[in-house]
């Protein structure tokens, strides 16, 4: 008992928790963006991999760490262009299309890093994010270490988390994508764009999910390896109804999850001998399936979800 | 200015032809990833096409990659035409290959005419079971099936890791995560002599043809269209909707299920974490490829996996990633999407009227 | 009033498909006029204000809008955004609202640039308190659609056409979901609108309404513009005939004695989601040879006792009989078997597999039949025999029986329904908005086979918005308010449409 008490009393482990939400809180993010314009994607997992890929293989090619985010989001915004096309002014099967998008983006990223280094054994490392160690704040109790020794990608993680938060609700661009994703015809009645909206929605989101793939080989990690997203898409998919599309829930959201799967990684250590690690591996899936039930019943939809809408037929 | 309009019905010819149509698209489309690599394009096609047709080996080689995603497609396109989004097959595969293994590898030692069916039983039973989770959790609390199934897949890889590790380790297997063999008489036996193509494949057309037959002919087949096309309607008139959609599941569960079986008791002989490079989710295209009709499966699981062996053996002459295959095959569910629009929609040009532009 | 010309369309034609829905319409609009386009359900005027409005791009034609100075000048076609600039507002009849947010971002949605960090809530609200204070027309802006009733959405939908400062403004079918007196509210407001300047086109099928509100009528028929007339000089006979292009006909309904009751509901109440799938402690009983006419506004509990007949909703207390039989597992099948047929109200929705054939959709309702299936397989022969017969008995018009149900038009659907519902010789009968959206010939159609079925003993719910559709088949008439049924014990127009109102117990 005493032991998880000092888990979750550590600095270190909230430091480690908020690292490993990063890349979810850019997911979740993204996720949401797309569902609140009406259009789910399931090109989130590939758009991950494309992400980490591209922004970890710009660097590699000397583009600098920051470049390697703009590259990250542009090739994120490109996946998201084809979804976008194919679901909103198609009309196509937002499922189908998701999931094409997926196989078509990791392989794209899978085929493209094997063609650049066919014969490496060990893939090649980048010099990643540092963490910011900001002089007098990273001094403070607790705070200090957990929030100002992370590095720019999560700070950039945390101010988008109130970009989208202020951009929903206090312009008029966000709440023309939440009216899209409620009634279509309520924007296209007061001469607003139905596909320029959901289009747009759709790339930003894509991009912002790729930058959750970048996280991974940019700061988490210093290199690519296949199957490295391993399911994140899928679980900010889940986390984004738990979340019940609010910007800060979704935040919160993805921190649960962090923190959960820190805490299983220590409480492995504590307690790995009676119980084989793979449970450990299967918890985090297993949490979302379960946040998944929980919040489904009540979850409050976009109504315009999955529901194409084209121009002139009422 | 460019409108969408429905067509009126899409015509035999566009439902037939536009699969086809993709197909060619996707594969052409291949000479650009093709040049990107550096290869030449023509050697290249020429390969890929020796590796199919070139020999009887290799034809059979094809044959046997078709196998598997018979069966997976088949488990999408019933699925599908009930609108459950079942993405869940690679789980589902892996639970009857463990089933199929737990069953044959020695702890029932029977005559193979008895011990076959009961590998095949079980190895069905599990994947029938891994839809019907996500099927309860959908119609008793709402949480959507694409995540759950989504997401019990990395956990049933996991579980099978565990697995390989723990109770279905081989003894014998000299440290490897891998389970012990099927008994001899436990394997589906081979069709030819030295080739690897088994009666999977048999069992994998008959899957098709009474998949076939029951979605069009039996009462069972009405009702899964009816609350495919139209949840509401069948509900209203009667059809017991959440009734109609377990009896899918379970039975898209079994034939995912049965992708595992054949796999391991048609070709590998024992499990390993390895056994299926994504055949659950490559099921999905083989399906939509199909137009989601069970007879169609059979020829776009074949489409399918001469991609697979023909970029394989390309790849290997040619030294380009074998991702080739995977690029190809995502390519030609986004060309059969939207061949499926053209045959769904009309796009008409419509000459600006007076005034336009202001 | 003045006889600036404010709006004029020229010969616009619009075809979808096949389908001629409009050929070659012109109208003139002037200043501060009430111009009422009248026509059948089917005869083209939503599409012509939806060209008007730029939702459709017409085949051929033009369109003519006075600017600020009254010169008229060409609208460009295609383009809400473009109506909305010159000056045109329009009321659609299925709201175009966002639910999820509030009448005030409702009402200011599209009227800000997007590029913009912020807005400026604290002046469109002074704007629209202005606009409300002038017109009368009231709603709580802070409070998100989803939460309002039907009356205070309408006025949300003028009050957003309105802040666009509109000089034209187009109303679909404004009357359809308001009670008698709401209408009469509306009416007056939008009056007193048009004698500072408003010019009004108002689409109805109600020769009452437009007798009474407009100045001048347009009738169109089958698409075509038939003819045009100044209200005065117009009575209700001239304009029916206009629209129907023939004198009306009565349906003769010959008086029954009711026999036993079919349906009892006692105590009755379900638990929605919304007030408008609530009932709360309601009891009714339909005996045979009876109708019973249950008028109401729409969204006040009809849908959950629709839902109760059909067997789609579970009620949280009370007691379902039919006809001797206690019902206790609420499912559709359930109601099939004990001799429930039922019409839904939304048929494309509900009543229809649309991808399956029409065939199909004919036998959907008894696939346990042995005539239909034998040992779970279909008989495909007698079930095609079945649907040739129907489909000349009741008159399905369409590509075939093996055709898409899809295929079909709202009045051969429902033909189609009907053929399903009363071949089984339903003992009792759920009709829900039968005849919405039909034109007058299939209307009467189903009229027809109502009153046929009762004759053969059938009792029968019916369940419309239209009062007068209630008053001319109901034997007996019942009122929805807000959840609760009220016998009405009376015919007069007046007092039912108080008590639609809640207004009169």
């Amino acid at each position: 008992m005493m032991d998880i008490l000092q888990i979750l009393l550590s600095e270190s482990f909230w430091a480690a928790s908020l690292r490993i939400a990063t890349p979810l809180i850019f997911g979740v993010l993204g996720a949401l963006l797309c569902e609140k314009s009406g259009v789910l994607n399931l090109g989130i997992e590939g758009i991950f991999v494309a992400g980490a890929m591209a922004g970890w293989m710009a660097v590699w090619l000397g583009a600098g760490l920051w470049g390697g985010v703009i590259v990250a989001a542009l090739v994120g915004a490109f996946f998201g262009l084809i979804h976008a096309i194919l679901t909103v002014p198609l009309g196509l099967s937002q499922h189908v299309s998701g999931l094409g998008v997926t196989m078509f983006a990791t392989s794209v990223s899978y085929f493209v890093y094997r063609t650049a280094l066919p014969n490496v054994s060990s893939p090649p490392r980048i010099e990643p994010f540092q963490v910011l160690d900001i002089p007098i704040l990273s001094e403070l109790p607790f705070l200090g270490p957990v929030l100002f020794q992370q590095t720019g990608l999560t700070w950039l993680a945390i101010f988008m988390v109130g970009s989208v938060w202020y951009v929903m609700n206090r312009t008029p661009l966000g709440v023309a994508i939440q009216a899209v994703g409620d009634n279509p015809d309520s924007v296209d009645a007061q001469g607003l764009s139905v596909y320029g909206l959901r289009i747009g929605a759709v790339v930003a989101g894509s991009a912002l999910m790729a930058l959750g793939g970048a996280f991974l080989t940019m700061s988490a990690f210093d290199a690519f390896f296949f199957g490295m997203v391993n399911g994140r898409g899928w679980v900010c998919i889940a986390l984004v109804i738990f979340a019940s599309w609010r910007p800060g829930k979704a935040f919160l959201g993805a921190l649960l999850f962090g923190a959960f799967d820190a805490f299983q990684v220590r409480l492995q250590t504590e307690v790995g001998a009676l119980v084989p690690g793979q449970v450990f591996l299967m918890a985090p899936y297993i949490l979302s399936i379960i946040a998944l039930v929980v919040a489904a019943r009540s979850a409050d939809y976009p109504r315009a979800l999955l529901t194409p809408w084209f121009k002139g037929q009422r | 200015m460019i409108r969408i309009e429905p067509r009126q019905a899409p015509s035999r010819l566009m439902t037939l032809g536009i699969p086809v149509l993709s197909a060619v698209v996707a594969l052409a489309l291949a000479a650009i990833p093709l040049a990107f690599a550096g290869a030449g394009i023509a050697t290249a096609y020429q390969e890929m096409f020796k590796g199919i047709f070139g020999s009887v080996f290799a034809f059979t080689e094809m044959l046997t990659r078709a196998t598997p995603l018979i069966f997976t497609g088949l488990a999408a396109a019933l699925a599908f035409r009930a609108r459950l989004w079942n993405i869940g097959a690679e789980g589902q595969l892996y639970l009857g290959a463990m089933a199929a293994v737990a069953v044959g590898a020695g702890a029932v030692d029977a005559p193979g005419f008895v011990l076959i069916p009961l590998v095949i039983l079980f190895g069905c039973a599990a994947g029938a079971v891994g839809m019907a989770v996500p099927t309860v959790l959908k119609s008793r609390f709402g949480a959507d099936e694409v995540v759950t199934t989504l997401l019990l897949n990395f956990v049933i890889l996991i579980f099978l890791q565990m697995m390989l590790e723990g109770p279905l380790k081989d003894p014998m297997g000299l440290g490897w995560p891998q389970s012990p063999p099927i008994l001899d008489q436990g394997m589906l036996p081979p069709l030819m002599d030295r080739m690897r193509v088994h009666s999977g494949f048999i069992i994998a057309l008959v899957a098709a043809g009474v998949a076939q037959f029951m979605l069009v002919r039996s009462v069972w087949g009405f009702k899964l269209r009816a609350v495919g096309e139209n949840a509401a309607a069948a509900r209203h008139a009667g059809i017991r909707v959440n009734r109609s959609m377990m009896s899918v599941a379970l039975v898209s569960g079994a034939l995912a299920g049965m992708a595992g079986v054949s796999e391991v008791a048609g070709l590998k002989g024992y499990l390993t974490a390895d056994l299926s490079p994504g055949f659950g989710y490559t099921g999905i295209v083989v399906a939509m490829l199909a137009g989601l009709s069970p007879a169609g499966v059979v020829v776009s699981a074949l489409f399918i996996a001469s991609v697979f062996v023909g970029a394989d053996s390309m790849s290997r002459a040619m030294g380009v990633s074998s991702y080739l295959a995977d690029l190809v095959v995502s390519m030609s569910l986004i060309c059969v999407l939207i061949g499926g629009f053209t045959a769904r929609y009309r796009i008409t040009r419509v000459k600006p009227l007076r005034g336009e532009g202001a | 009033m003045t006889q600036q010309k404010i709006l004029s369309l020229n010969g616009l034609s619009k075809r979808f498909g096949s389908v001629i829905a409009n050929d070659a319409v012109s109208l003139e609009l002037h200043k501060g006029e009430v111009l009422a386009l009248l026509g059948e359900n089917g005869a083209g005027k939503t599409t012509l204000m939806n060209m008007l409005f730029g939702h459709y791009m017409p085949d051929e034609g033009s369109v003519d809008v006075a600017d600020e100075e009254g010169n008229l000048r060409p609208l460009a076609l295609g383009h809400p955004q473009a109506a909305l600039q010159a000056g045109i507002g329009m009321v659609h009849q299925h709201f175009t609202l966002a639910e999820n947010l509030n009448a005030l971002d409702n009402i200011v949605l599209g009227s800000e640039p997007l590029r913009m960090l912020r807005r400026d809530r604290a002046g469109a609200r002074a704007k629209i308190e202005r606009i409300m204070a002038h017109t009368g027309l009231t709603a709580h802006l802070d409070v998100p659609v989803g939460k309002m009733s039907v009356g205070e959405r309408q006025r949300v939908e003028i009050l957003k056409a309105l802040y666009r400062d509109v000089r034209i403004l187009v109303l679909d079918e404004p009357t359809a979901v308001l009670t008698p007196q709401e209408a009469d509210t509306l009416f007056s407001n939008i009056g007193a609108m048009t004698r500072e300047g408003l010019s009004v086109i108002f689409i109805s099928h109600k020769l009452r309404e437009v007798l009474a509100f407009s100045h001048q009528i347009a009738v169109l028929r089958h698409g075509v513009k038939v003819g045009e007339i100044a209200t005065a000089d117009a009575n209700e006979r001239v304009i029916a005939r206009m629209m129907v292009g023939a004198d009306t006909q009565e349906t003769p309904r010959e008086a029954m004695e009711p026999g036993k009751p079919v349906l009892k509901l006692e105590n009755i109440s379900v638990v929605g989601r919304s007030k408008r799938d609530t009932l709360e402690n309601v009891s009714l009983t339909v005996r045979r040879h009876e109708i019973l006419g249950i008028a109401g506004v729409s969204g006040n509990g009809q849908s959950a006792l629709a839902g109760l007949i059909s067997g789609l909703t579970r009620p949280s207390g009370g007691s379902i009989v039919v006809d001797h039989i206690g019902i206790t597992e609420h499912h559709p099948q359930t109601m099939i078997r004990e001799g429930v047929g039922r019409i839904p109200e939304d048929r494309h929705h509900d009543g229809i597999v649309g991808a399956m054939s029409v065939a199909e959709n004919m036998v959907i309702e008894r696939l346990d039949d042995p005539e239909v299936q034998s040992r779970g397989l279909l008989k495909h022969d007698a079930i095609s025999a079945n649907a040739d017969r129907l489909a000349a008995d009741y008159d399905v018009r369409g590509p075939g029986v093996n055709a898409r149900a899809r295929l079909l038009s709202g009045g051969n659907i429902q033909k189609m329904i009907l053929a399903r519902v009363f071949e089984q010789n339903p003992k009792l009968i759920l009709a829900n908005q039968p005849t919405r959206g039909l034109d007058m010939g299939a209307a009467a159609e189903v009229a027809r086979r109502l009153l046929e079925a009762r004759a053969r003993g059938a009792g029968i719910v019916l369940i419309s918005e239209d009062l007068d559709e209630v008053l001319s088949l109901a034997d007996r008439v019942m009122v929805i308010h807000d959840g609760e049924l009220i016998e009405a014990n009376t015919r007069d127009r007046e007092k039912i449409g108080l008590m639609m109102a809640g207004e009169m117990a």
